[in-house]
């Protein structure tokens, strides 16, 4: 399994999962998660050729239920915890142009 | 007439009122006073619903709601959404959530005449074994303050515990239910994945999580159980299962029992207290003719490995959804999107769940998704064989909950392996989906200035095998009766 983990890649996870880390931060995370990945590595110890990964504890795939239109949330509701809005709207800063990176 | 909280049951209580030989006003009553009087140094609730619990409990008494539960107490873990008060996760990313709708296990309850009396602490997201990674501070172990109560549900198991109400709800996704209750002497039930509805459950790990009940006896879970399950249609995990009865068969004994020890739960590394609770439960059930018999469980040694990555990528992609946008806090001033993102995020979750967050998102990440995460759930499938074929041959699997008991406060949190390896014997469950329960089983000796400190033992069944894992509970409980020790709370001013 993996080299010993890197600062580079602890702020490339970081970048990854959207959490900003000071410097400080990335060190602290980088021994404790390579602690953590050293003791994971007991799992490349075991032979798991043939077997069948196991996503969920019960067999059950593609629940379905009939297609019936059903009422949604109120509009007022869904805005409700917004920390900006503009109704019906929720307000992000600007995305396009100027400013926006995303 | 009144009851005495510390010496009552659930069951007992609902039949008094139902009987009218007390109120639900004055049930109520008596556990706010005893909320009011405790809470402050155990931190068990973070919110608390005292005029509206006592208005819903003069609708019970004047005959307006009826049910199964009707004018019991009861208190809900703070990730379960309530439409009113707050569902804050014990994050401040959702300090100031209002849900705007209601889990389906609090709205069983309530239609069964439950009365929500307030909302408990937790670990932040259920992310952790000691209530410690709260953002509204530590939740403290009855028994000895100094030391931790367990967790994540860390706020419901003292909640009953204290009796500061007589049952309550948690969430288990790796031993949140079974690791507090033990480690507080109570009674925590996880039931199979599936049994439960999640709908409303702020979701940690979604092929894990599962909501279940704790109260002081075995009794009392069983009851609360029948009302909780079900499918639902707002829950595609939730089963159609049969539905008991958990309560009404429960003090018949298991005919030809047969218990499997396993060997991998056994190790040097469990305090004394835990071995000697094994013991005299070996002792117990061979008193009552049951047959116990070792038995191999070869990947248990695997089990924290797998969960934890399991777990993490799950709660990665499920913590994906707190962005600062539509809910939740929202960093001011930010530049652009992504700015917002990462600020919000940042600012908004504890240093636990952002380990946890950057852990998954590795396993899953490009590179090395197959050498963690593909594999670990291959190894999901190993620790389930196990099971299976343990009961095969057994009836149910008995095994400590922890390896020790309560430990103090600070102990562990700059070691999160040292946390996560709490998680040992209950994690395995949640992989497989099965069914467990912790009991009860005594105390750790006081001596030197060391507290007395409940230890407890589990009972893990097959899927759907909680009639038959809770009646096995109950033969261990009615013949050696740890289940009422209550601890000395110190006196409030």
């Amino acid at each position: 399994m993996p080299e010993k983990l890197s600062e580079e890649q602890v702020r490339h996870v970081a970048k990854l999962c959207r959490l900003t880390v000071s410097d400080a931060e990335v060190e602290h995370f980088r021994e404790q998660l390579a602690a953590i990945l050293e003791y994971i590595d007991k799992l490349s110890a075991l032979d798991v050729d043939g077997v069948e990964p196991m996503a969920h504890a019960l067999d059950v795939t593609n629940a379905l239920r009939p297609d019936e239109p059903s009422a949604g949330m109120a509009i007022v509701d869904v805005l409700a915890n917004a920390p900006q809005k503009s109704p019906p709207f929720f307000q992000v800063p600007k995305v396009l142009g100027e400013g926006g990176n995303a | 007439m009144a009851w005495n909280p510390t010496q009552t049951t659930l069951v007992n209580l609902r039949n008094a009122i139902a009987a009218s030989q007390t109120t639900s006003v004055q049930i109520v009553q008596q556990y706010l006073d005893r909320i009011e009087r405790y809470n402050p140094q155990l931190n068990a609730f973070t919110q608390i619903f005292a005029d509206q619990a006592l208005q819903r409990a003069q609708r019970i008494d004047t005959g307006d709601l009826a049910g199964p539960l009707a004018g019991i107490p009861i208190a809900i873990k703070d990730n379960m959404c309530t439409p009113y008060g707050r569902t804050t996760c014990s994050s401040r990313i959702l300090e100031n959530f209002a849900a705007p709708y209601t889990a389906t296990a609090v709205e069983k309850l309530e239609a069964a005449g439950a009365i929500v009396l307030g909302k408990t602490n937790l670990d932040e997201f259920a992310m952790g074994s000691s209530t410690e990674h709260s953002a509204f501070g530590t939740t403290r172990n009855p028994w000895s303050t100094d030391h931790v109560p367990g967790g994540s549900s860390g706020g419901s198991a003292v909640a009953v515990a204290a009796d500061l109400a007589p049952g309550a709800l948690g969430s288990d996704t790796g031993g949140s239910i079974r690791q507090p209750a033990a480690l507080c002497g109570v009674v925590g039930l996880k039931p199979t994945y599936g049994r439960v509805s999640r709908y409303g459950l702020v979701a940690f790990a979604s092929s894990l999580d599962q909501i279940g009940p704790f109260a002081h006896t075995v009794g009392d879970v069983a009851l609360l159980l029948e009302v909780l399950c079900g499918p639902d249609p707002l829950d595609s995990t939730s089963v159609d299962a049969p539905a008991g009865p958990f309560h009404a068969n429960l003090d018949q004994p298991v005919d030809g029992l047969r218990l499997g020890l396993p060997n991998q739960y056994l190790s040097d590394a469990n305090h004394p207290s835990v071995a000697g609770a094994i013991d005299e439960a070996v002792e117990v059930f061979r008193g009552l003719g049951a047959q116990i018999v070792e038995v191999d469980l070869p990947h248990t040694e695997y089990g924290i490995a797998t969960y934890y990555i399991v777990a993490t990528a799950e709660a990665s992609s499920n913590l994906a959804r707190y962005d600062g946008v539509r809910y939740g806090r929202r960093a001011d001033d930010t530049a652009d999107m992504i700015d917002l993102y990462c600020r919000s995020r940042s600012q908004g979750f504890g240093d636990e769940v952002k380990r946890r967050i950057m852990l998954g998102t590795y396993a899953l990440s490009s590179g090395y998704y197959d050498a963690y995460y593909l594999r670990a759930l291959k190894v999901r499938r190993l620790i389930k064989q196990d099971f299976d074929g343990a009961f095969e041959k057994f009836d149910a699997i008995l095994c400590p909950t922890s390896t020790g008991p309560a430990f103090k406060i600070g102990e562990k949190t700059s070691n999160p392996l040292a946390m996560y390896l709490n998680d040992i014997y209950t994690a395995t469950a949640n992989l497989a989906g099965i069914p467990g329960i912790s009991i009860p089983a005594g105390h750790t000796k006081s001596h030197n200035g060391d507290p007395k400190l409940p230890v407890s033992i589990q009972f893990l069944g097959p899927l759907f095998g909680e009639a038959r894992l809770l009646r096995i509970a109950r033969m261990y409980e009615a013949a050696t009766n740890h289940h009422l020790a209550r601890p000395e709370l110190a006196q409030a001013d």
